[in-house]
């Protein structure tokens, strides 16, 4: 069992949730991510490490209700607690002082990319942030990245706030704009991270993504999680979830991720008419 | 009860008694178990059959080498918790044994009566023993010796890192267990089905271990949340035994195999044993809804059984069993097979997948196969299957599960390099010992010798905690009785 310190409401639907883990807090590297299972009738969700505090004990998780059980995560108080937590999984970002690093987080994607952006920052890379978001009221993590960027820029596709359009345009225009860019981290929705691999790919440079398949386990026992890269099939749970952006089929990840659409609609209706009842 | 008197003629008249079993229409539906074991005069009748052999032959054909004809003629006397206990000098775990080994290649095939009739019902019998004794509240808790103060890590909870935890904890010393999953058990909990293993069973074992005093963590990864070394240095631990099994699903490496519909043996059973989807949305996991559909198991093993069974009672309207050579070379247990057919399982043998079709949208819809037939003998002496020209045809299925075995984790591999591994990943060891080749560490079952028996995995546990315990203290000893 496991201790909920805080949670609050960073935008609508995203909740920033502390928890009690030491043995992972100590451990744990930026790119790296917990499966949760937060009642014994639960599934198994992985979730990014968005941040730790290996003295206190923690971890901090960012949550965005998708389906039944982030948002059931998402109904979580401090003072509660969940079942099951178990990492740190997955093979951390390979960190390094490569120049001038953009991170890209999209939506929720930013607090994956969060963590990466410090690290980046911590190896004595020039680091540059765009953060997308649907509207103003979406944006998260604004100040926190602002804290760890020698650029920051915020995306908005309405235009509430920011520059007006997608992460890819701005990352496009800081290239145009003739600044030399070493490396990309690029952490979102799947068209967005398949649109910037375009982006990047013309100029050669280098560019991660991570990927979110199903999985199961998260310990590369069931392969549920397989991703091809570079025509090779990885698990991304093991080798990954980071991967070159250049090498990755975005169209298959996208199929699998269908593969229980109207089970997790059907679960998403029965949790939302519980809710209702209570 | 007293010892029934009965003579030679008479004992060889008496047929091997059946196992009671669940009607095959009526069972292919649920998840509750097939057999529903002996009753304790079925099981008398069956343990008169023993001819009690002089020099009993039975005896060699177990991995652990069980004193088969003392138990069963505790049996035949009626003292059914005298049998459970005999068992239990050298099998920790003989519930789960008796259900799961395959006798017929082991005990009963050594037995003298196989020859001429059938053997006697060796692993029913075991299985009763240990069942009476369970459900009877006669399980006694074996004594714990003296402390040792040396303390010992197990990683991994199936029948390898059970038994090992099993013994050292009762030498003394103090025993962690951790393991990866929020569950204890291993392929005995994610993998065998409960139609074949009550879960219940494996969780009566682990809370007798509990009581004896080991520490289980969950959720704890070695090579992620822990390393070997840290286990060693940090966590002042004086031995580490690895027992984490072959969990790293193969693949058939042809076209098609990511689509939607297409799995491993490992997360199909997984999603429905472990996170118990046949409960789906009473428990949260989905998986692939086989109401209706034809799916196809690509495998001849024990898992390739349970996958098929599994999804035959969720629903599938034709569940196959495809396998590239002929149903005599099937390495799964001879009762599995028969069950699987009783249950309505569709056998394609000789057949070779060579690529999966699907849809726009990417769903499975179909296996394009080759048709084998029986060619020379290949190095182990199997009939090796050679493909018959132009005889490709499309199976179609909406479902495909992958059992042709596994390979080994490389998480502890990457994060413990010292460890000698073979060719195919496996930890290399010292059989006598089970001693890898760094220092106070240890390793067994699956992980060393690849997909193996529940029973090889346990003797193996056995063995390095027999190492272990004279390593640290510097005593000879028996194994704990
Ligand atoms: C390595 C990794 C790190 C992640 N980190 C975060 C994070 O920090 N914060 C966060 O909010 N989300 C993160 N995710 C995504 C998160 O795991 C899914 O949103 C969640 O599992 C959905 O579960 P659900 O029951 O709420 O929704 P479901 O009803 O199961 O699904 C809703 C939608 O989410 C997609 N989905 C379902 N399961 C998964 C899954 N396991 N992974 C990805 N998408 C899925 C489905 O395609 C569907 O469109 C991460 C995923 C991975 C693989
Ligand atoms: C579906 C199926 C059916 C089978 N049927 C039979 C049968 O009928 N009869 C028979 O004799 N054998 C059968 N087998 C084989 C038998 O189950 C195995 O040989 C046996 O379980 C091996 O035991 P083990 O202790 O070595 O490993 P496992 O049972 O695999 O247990 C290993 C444990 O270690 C954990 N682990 C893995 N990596 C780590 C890590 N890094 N850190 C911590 N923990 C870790 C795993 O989660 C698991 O719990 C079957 C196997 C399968 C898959
Ligand atoms: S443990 Fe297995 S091989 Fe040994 S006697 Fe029992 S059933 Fe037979
Ligand atoms: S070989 Fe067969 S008949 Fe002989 S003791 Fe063993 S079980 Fe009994
Ligand atoms: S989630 Fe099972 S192998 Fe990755």
């Amino acid at each position: 069992m496991h201790k909920i310190v805080s949670a609050i409401f960073l935008a609508e639907n995203i909740k920033k949730i502390e928890i009690e883990a030491p043995r992972i807090a100590k451990k744990r590297k930026a790119g790296q991510f917990i499966m949760i299972r937060v009642g014994q009738s639960g599934e198994r969700v992985p979730l990014t490490i968005a941040d730790s505090d290996p003295e206190k004990g923690t971890i901090t998780i960012i949550v965005q209700g998708m389906g039944k059980s982030t948002r059931e995560l998402n109904t979580k108080e401090a003072g509660d607690t969940i079942s099951d937590i178990v990492g740190p999984l997955g093979t951390p970002s390979h960190i390094e002082k490569f120049g001038t690093a953009v991170s890209i987080g999209g939506g929720v994607g930013t607090a994956i990319a969060y963590p990466t952006a410090v690290a980046l920052k911590e190896a004595g890379n020039y680091v540059i942030t765009i953060n997308g978001a649907r509207s103003k009221e979406l944006v998260i993590l604004e100040n926190e990245m602002k804290a760890v960027s020698d650029e920051a820029y915020i995306t908005t596709d309405d235009g509430s706030y920011g520059f007006h359009g997608f992460v890819t345009q701005k990352l496009q225009e800081l290239i145009d704009s003739g600044k030399t860019i070493d490396y990309v981290l690029a952490i979102g929705p799947i068209p967005m991270m398949r649109a910037i691999a375009e982006v990047t790919r013309p100029y050669n440079i280098k560019t991660m993504v991570s990927l979110n398949p199903i999985m199961v386990d998260g310990t590369g026992m069931c392969g549920g999680c397989r991703v091809t890269v570079d025509n090779q099939i990885k698990f991304a749970c093991v080798d990954g979830p980071e991967f070159d952006a250049h090498q990755v089929d975005f169209t298959n990840l996208t199929d699998r991720n269908k593969l229980y659409l109207p089970e997790e609609k059907k679960s998403a209706e029965a949790f939302a008419h519980k809710c209702n009842l209570q | 009860m007293a010892t029934q008197h009965i003579t030679t003629k008479e004992r060889f008249a008496i047929p091997r008694q059946e196992m009671p079993a669940q009607k095959a229409d009526v069972r292919n539906k649920n998840f509750k178990e097939v057999n529903l074991g002996y009753t304790p005069e079925l099981a008398q009748k069956e343990a008169l059959r023993c001819i009690q052999c002089k020099d009993p032959a039975c005896i060699k054909g177990c991995p652990v080498n069980i004193k088969i004809d003392q138990f069963i003629k505790l049996i035949a006397d009626g003292n059914f918790l005298g049998a459970a206990r005999k068992i239990k000098e050298d099998n920790v775990l003989p519930a789960i044994c008796g259900r799961v080994c395959p006798q017929e290649d082991q005990c009963e095939k050594t037995c003298i009566l196989t020859k001429k009739h059938t053997s006697v019902a060796i692993g029913n019998l075991e299985r009763f023993a240990a069942d009476y004794e369970r459900e009877t509240g006669n399980v006694e808790l074996p004594t714990v010796k003296a402390s040792t103060g040396k303390k010992i890590a197990v990683i991994g909870s199936g029948p390898a890192g059970l038994s090992c935890a099993n013994d050292l904890i009762q030498l003394g010393h103090s025993v962690t267990v951790f393991e990866a999953l929020h569950e204890l058990g291993g392929v005995l909990v994610y993998g065998i089905p409960e139609f074949r293993l009550p879960k219940e069973i494996v969780k009566s074992e682990i809370d007798g271990l509990k009581k004896l005093g080991v520490n289980f963590i969950t959720n704890a990864v070695a090579g992620r949340s822990i390393t070997v070394d840290e286990l060693l240095k940090e966590e002042g631990f004086d031995a580490v035994f690895i027992g984490v099994g072959a969990g790293l699903p193969w693949f058939l490496g042809i076209p098609g195999e990511n689509l939607l519909g297409v799995y491993s043996a490992n997360e199909f059973l997984t999603r429905v044993n472990l996170m118990k989807s046949y409960q789906f949305p009473e428990n949260d996991t989905p998986v692939f809804n086989c109401k209706g559909k034809n799916v196809a198991v690509f495998g001849g093993g024990n898992t390739a059984m349970d996958a098929v069974r599994t999804a035959k009672r969720l629903g599938a309207e034709h569940a196959y069993i495809v396998y590239r050579r002929s149903e005599a070379e099937m390495p799964a247990r001879l009762e599995e097979v028969h069950h699987a057919r009783e249950e309505g399982i569709e056998f394609l043998m000789l057949m070779n997948p060579l690529e999966f079709v699907g849809n726009e949208q990417q769903w499975l819809t179909g296996a394009k196969c080759l048709r084998m037939e029986l060619g020379e003998p290949d190095e182990s002496g199997r009939r090796r299957p050679v493909p018959i020209k132009g005889s490709e045809f499309i199976l179609p299925i909406d479902m495909a599960v992958i059992s042709i075995g596994n390979g080994s984790n490389p998480l502890i591999k990457q994060t413990t390099p010292d460890i000698e591994v073979s060719k195919r990943d496996t930890i290399v060891v010292d059989m006598n010992t089970m001693a890898t080749s760094k220092d106070d560490v240890y390793a067994g079952g699956d992980i060393v010798t690849g997909g193996a028996t529940v029973i090889l995995a346990m003797g193996a546990g056995r063995t390095a905690a027999k190492a272990i315990h004279e390593k640290l203290t510097g005593i000879e000893t028996v194994q704990p009785v």
